[in-house]
């Protein structure tokens, strides 16, 4: 890393998953390979080729006081929910606000909103919405909400880049920091979108496993049996900082975020360029971005979503561009995919890796597809030997969107 | 049937503190909106809204700014 480039550091960490409904919960769960995967009981199921999903394992509605549940979506929910725990994670510090700022997307927004008081308008008409009607479906709404809560003024940013939407907020939040824009920002991502309309949109792409009869089972990266991805909900929510706000505060550090990476396929609106090359130099991006050379990245989060084509792409594109030395895992098997929430989630998992050195192992991986020439975590969680590590989470959206965050331990 | 003030008393006061979260014992027919209760403009419209469904009567927006007190909802509600 160059020596006049602010170091960016990572201090909180929230999360809400289909695991937990907090990171410690969640992490626990992914050591021990427990899937957060159940069949849906709602009563759109019967209308759609897939009935489960990766349903928040605590609803938010049991952590927010209702006057201010019934005012934000389900994804700004999660997003709040997530939000204040990694402010309280970083030690909830007195800063001044407008060094404060917020980047914190969604792929998709407030669908929940939107389909609701769309049937509300239509039955009962315009004068039955709520006011807050507006700020609940705009994706933007969990970075204004946590920026009020927190009195962040240097800028509430939302990123929208599909699956790859926390990731890349990461990266933007490192770049806020690094070039002076803010001390501190709070970056992630969000979904709720497990409703009849999305799964049969995704259903209607062929994205999606109907694994029905075995839901637990159904993600499965990189096994030979896999039939698509599994939708889940839930929010990811860091706090970066910069190394000397950090230390002059006396903060505990999880990780550096070194540095984050970008590139378009401008190939497919929904499919990876079969040659892999986007992933590919999105992972060199980051390295580049971060100062650091493949031989120094020990493990790879994968976005490894269980779809037929995309696994087996990043896989090449993670050989090619790391090598095959690097620690593969995949943990939406567990998690299912959380849409602009995975970013969030799989950074938080990627920083926790190097932080106590162990790397979850990929659930449902029985008989690993043919010419994978990276190292997949099978069976058992791998501990990370060494004392300077790097590590790279790759998200990867409907639209081209590729991108790779790289962190390294302090 | 007309409701008694205290039917619609205690109706509204299970509205503001679904909407608000002040208890509803606190909603009294004296309390002003603005000055008592803290309660924003926006909320006084999702107020009026579930008012709306709970007792039937439609509140427009040129009335709604005139209902500074509970007491003044009440009797809106009773007129």
């Amino acid at each position: 890393m160059s020596k006049d480039r602010v170091r960016v550091v990572v201090t909180g960490l929230g999360a809400t998953t289909p695991l937990g409904g907090d990171v410690a919960s969640t992490w626990s769960a992914l050591l021990e390979g427990r899937s957060g995967i159940r069949t849906l009981t709602e009563d759109w199921v019967d209308t759609v080729p897939v009935k489960f999903a990766g349903v928040a394992a605590v609803d938010p509605g049991e952590v927010l006081p209702r006057p201010e549940a019934r005012r934000l979506d389900r994804a700004e929910q999660f997003a709040l929910i997530a939000a204040r725990q990694a402010w309280q994670d970083a030690g909830a510090p007195e800063v001044d606000g407008d060094r404060l700022g917020v980047v914190v997307g969604s792929g998709i927004g407030g669908i929940g909103t939107i389909l609701s008081a769309y049937d509300l308008y239509r039955e009962k008409g315009w004068n039955r919405l709520s006011p807050f009607t507006v700020p609940m479906l705009m994706p933007n709404g969990s970075a204004g909400w946590i920026s009020i809560e927190l009195g962040a003024k240097a800028g509430a940013h939302a990123t929208v880049s599909a699956c790859a939407t926390g990731a890349e907020s990461i990266g933007y939040g490192i770049d806020m920091i690094r070039s002076g824009r803010a001390d501190m920002v709070v970056a992630g991502g969000t979904e709720a979108a497990i409703h009849g309309l999305n799964v049969a949109s995704f259903a209607a792409a062929r994205a999606m496993s109907t694994r029905n009869d075995e839901p637990e089972r159904a993600s499965r990266p990189f096994d030979k049996g896999r039939d698509g991805f599994v939708l889940g909900e839930g929010a990811g929510i860091v706090v970066l900082e910069s190394e000397e706000h950090a230390l002059a505060r006396g903060a505990r550090i999880y990780a550096v975020a070194a540095g984050a990476g970008y590139t378009s396929d401008a190939y497919h609106i929904t499919g990876l360029d079969p040659d892999g090359k986007g992933g590919q130099e999105a992972m060199l991006r980051a390295l580049r971005n971060a100062d650091l050379a493949p031989s120094d990245v020990v493990h790879v989060n994968a976005h490894a979503t269980s779809t037929p084509l995309g696994d087996e792409i990043e896989a090449r594109a993670i050989k090619e561009a790391i090598g095959g030395h690097a620690i593969v895992t995949a943990t939406k098997s567990m998690t299912g995919h959380l849409l602009g929430g995975a970013g969030g989630i799989e950074s938080i998992f990627t920083i926790l890796a190097l932080h106590e050195r162990i790397v979850p192992a990929i659930a449902n991986l029985d008989d690993p597809a043919d010419g994978i020439e990276v190292d997949l975590v099978r069976g058992e969680p791998r501990k990370l030997e060494g004392d300077q590590l790097a590590a790279i989470n790759n998200s990867f959206g409907f639209g081209g969107h590729n991108v790779a965050v790289a962190f390294t331990t302090v | 049937m007309a409701l008694t003030e205290q039917e619609i008393l205690a109706g509204l006061g299970k509205i503001i503190n679904e909407i608000t979260g002040i208890p509803a014992d606190e909603v009294t027919p004296e309390k002003s909106f603005v000055d008592d209760l803290d309660i924003d403009s926006l909320s006084m419209v999702e107020i009026a809204v579930a008012a709306q469904d709970e007792f039937g009567v439609e509140i427009p927006d040129d009335q709604l700014k005139h209902l500074k007190t509970v007491k003044d909802v009440i009797s809106f509600i009773q007129a």
